[in-house]
């Protein structure tokens, strides 16, 4: 305390000449003019942009674009392939944040529940993170070929005869899933085993004088509840990457077939930049951003409950 | 003794589980690297087989790398990584030394903003970007996959965050000795916040090696392609003809980021761990 406020009676003349010398300048603001202009054109400015977008009628190349109001909109939801879309996005959501966040949590007790081979298998689990999506996504597809691939193989040895994954209209999507939380496992992991580390030792011997003896009682007493704020940040996390899948369904199903792994962002993709139909993509990408600030407060509402207790 | 016993038991229990949970996430490269070795023969057929009876991962490299302009892609892989990371760094640093050091009129506003621009999803602003660069004339060029991810609104974040635990005393010396403020972003700040830096680095430039959105956006031409958008293009073209060379292709793609994971696997994990505070 005193050892700061002596730092402190030292340094207040040094700053005070300091900002003297630099007030008048304009020199903060020449330091933020290039970040302050660039977040003007390519983020603030485009987020104004799209909402202003889906109010009109502009297609790319278009010479002129007139005010429609809520035209886009109407069209939307009168679509039936915006409301598949829709469904698409919320059960591969609904599915993968589950799946990668139980799995990530498993593989992280697990893994800190010993103390050999800890740091090869985190290697191991965190590669699909790293790996280049895409080129894992064909990989995947010709694991999921019908005929030569290693996954209808598999079942070939044990007498079941397997399905065209990607190609069949009831199975395409979930196959998109399992390679979702195939991906995302290992992120969830490394954010678990954060918040892991993090707590006290001595709470679990406390815990075990207090006779929760068996492992099933300390997690259910310690790591659980001191876990709560990681897990609900992870889910929200996993919430949102999840809603923007695209890569494997541009790559690997084009949303086919008849529209079964359609996501939202696949038919802003198809509606923007291959009908060149902007307004009514920008309404789309509304719809998407709506979802993901939803989420994203849902998370801030949820950690200042967290705090509150904690 | 039942107690050590039950330790024993439960480490191997241990162990199988992880084991199996780690062939689940293995299979995928492991089925990459034995397709890409195996002869078209071997890859059509409905035996399963790990290791190749001919091994022919060299023709298959070669085959990729004569059927798709592999080193081309990879290059420049390279070069929109590093012109990202690089403008991004350029960009950030003086506005978090300012937001975190300096005293102005709306700083508390420009940081709300850059909290606020964390939030926004790349896709939701495509479009207009997109239009924006279709005005200036910039599609399908180099600018066009470097210059909408110059600004990181989480890179000014996390560097700021940085910043504000470098000592006062640090900046104050160097003014006293004369150095610009300038100065002091590139010659005090930058080195004091090398390992900030390093893992924001990592994080950027993994997430825009693998980038697919925007390349595929934005590209028309072959020569500029990056790879994934390479990978996706070869599929289109050799998928249920030549998976050899296709598993090949996705190889050499994978390939880099993995190696320099392997190498500096402590350093990756912190870099994209921080994905997770944005």
């Amino acid at each position: 305390m005193s050892d700061s406020a002596a730092t402190i009676s030292v340094r207040i003349p040094v700053r005070a000449t300091a900002q003297r010398r630099s007030r008048p300048s304009l020199t903060p603001y020449a330091l933020v003019a290039p970040a302050l202009t660039l977040m003007l054109m390519m983020l603030l400015g485009p987020l104004a942009g799209v909402i202003a977008l889906s109010f009109t009628d502009y297609q790319l190349g278009a010479p002129s674009l007139s005010w429609i109001g809520l035209a886009n909109y109407h069209e939307m939801f009168a679509d039936k392939v915006f409301w598949i879309s829709l469904r698409n996005t919320l059960v591969y959501v609904g599915i993968v944040v589950p799946g990668a966040v139980t799995a990530g949590l498993a593989i992280a007790l697990l893994i800190q529940s010993g103390t050999s081979l800890r740091s090869l298998y985190r290697t191991i689990y965190f590669l699909p993170v790293m790996a280049t999506l895409i080129a894992m996504a064909v990989v995947w597809e010709f694991m999921l070929h019908p005929q030569f691939g290693l996954v209808n193989g598999v079942l070939r040895e044990v007498g079941i005869s397997g399905p065209s994954w990607l190609q069949g209209r009831s199975t395409a999507l979930y196959a998109l899933c399992a390679i979702g939380i195939w991906q995302a496992a290992g992120f969830n992991m490394v954010l678990f085993l954060a918040g892991l580390v993090s707590i006290p030792k001595q709470l679990y011997e406390a815990a075990e004088i207090d006779g929760a003896s068996s492992a099933w009682a300390r997690f259910r007493l310690v790591t659980w509840p001191l876990l709560r704020p990681v897990t609900t940040f992870v889910v929200v996390i996993s919430g949102i990457r999840s809603f923007q899948v695209f890569d494997t369904v541009h790559v690997l199903t084009k949303g086919g077939p008849s529209k079964s792994s359609e996501v939202l962002i696949h038919t802003m993709y198809t509606e923007g930049f291959e009908f060149f139909r902007s307004g009514y993509a920008a309404a789309l990408a509304v719809v998407f951003l709506t979802f993901i600030l939803l989420l994203t407060l849902i998370k801030s509402r949820l950690a200042d409950r967290g705090a509150q207790y904690a | 003794m039942t107690g050590s016993a039950k330790i024993s038991l439960w480490s191997v229990v241990r162990h199988i589980l992880l084991i199996a949970g780690a062939i689940v996430i293995l299979l995928p490269f492991v089925w990459m690297i034995s397709t890409a070795s195996k002869p078209p023969s071997e890859v059509f057929s409905s035996e399963l087989r790990l290791i190749p009876r001919d091994f022919a991962l060299w023709e298959n490299l070669r085959t990729a790398f004569a059927k798709a302009n592999l080193w081309r892609f990879l290059l420049n892989g390279v070069i929109v990584t590093i012109s990202i990371f690089v403008l991004q760094v350029l960009v950030a640093l003086p506005a978090a030394y300012a937001l975190a050091k300096l005293r102005f009129i709306g700083r508390n506003a420009l940081f709300a903003l850059v909290l606020f621009g964390i939030l926004i999803p790349p896709q939701a602003t495509a479009i207009p970007v997109f239009l924006l660069l279709h005005k200036l004339g910039i599609l399908d060029s180099y600018a066009a996959l470097v210059l909408p991810f110059t600004i990181s609104v989480f890179g000014i974040f996390l560097m700021r965050q940085f910043f504000r635990n470098v000592p006062d005393d640090l900046v104050d010396a160097a003014r006293i000795d004369g150095i610009s403020e300038f100065g002091i972003v590139w010659r005090v700040m930058l080195p004091a916040a090398i390992p900030a830096v390093t893992a924001f680095g990592i994080f950027s430039v993994v997430a825009h090696w693998n980038d697919y959105f925007w390349p595929l956006i934005v590209l028309n031409s072959e020569h500029l392609r990056t790879p994934p958008l390479a990978v996706a293009h070869f599929r289109n073209a050799e998928a249920g003809t030549d998976y050899g060379a296709l598993m090949a292709a996705a190889m050499v793609v994978v390939a880099p980021l993995l190696v320099a994971f392997l190498f500096a696997q402590r350093r990756f994990v912190e870099g994209i761990a921080l994905t997770g505070i944005k």
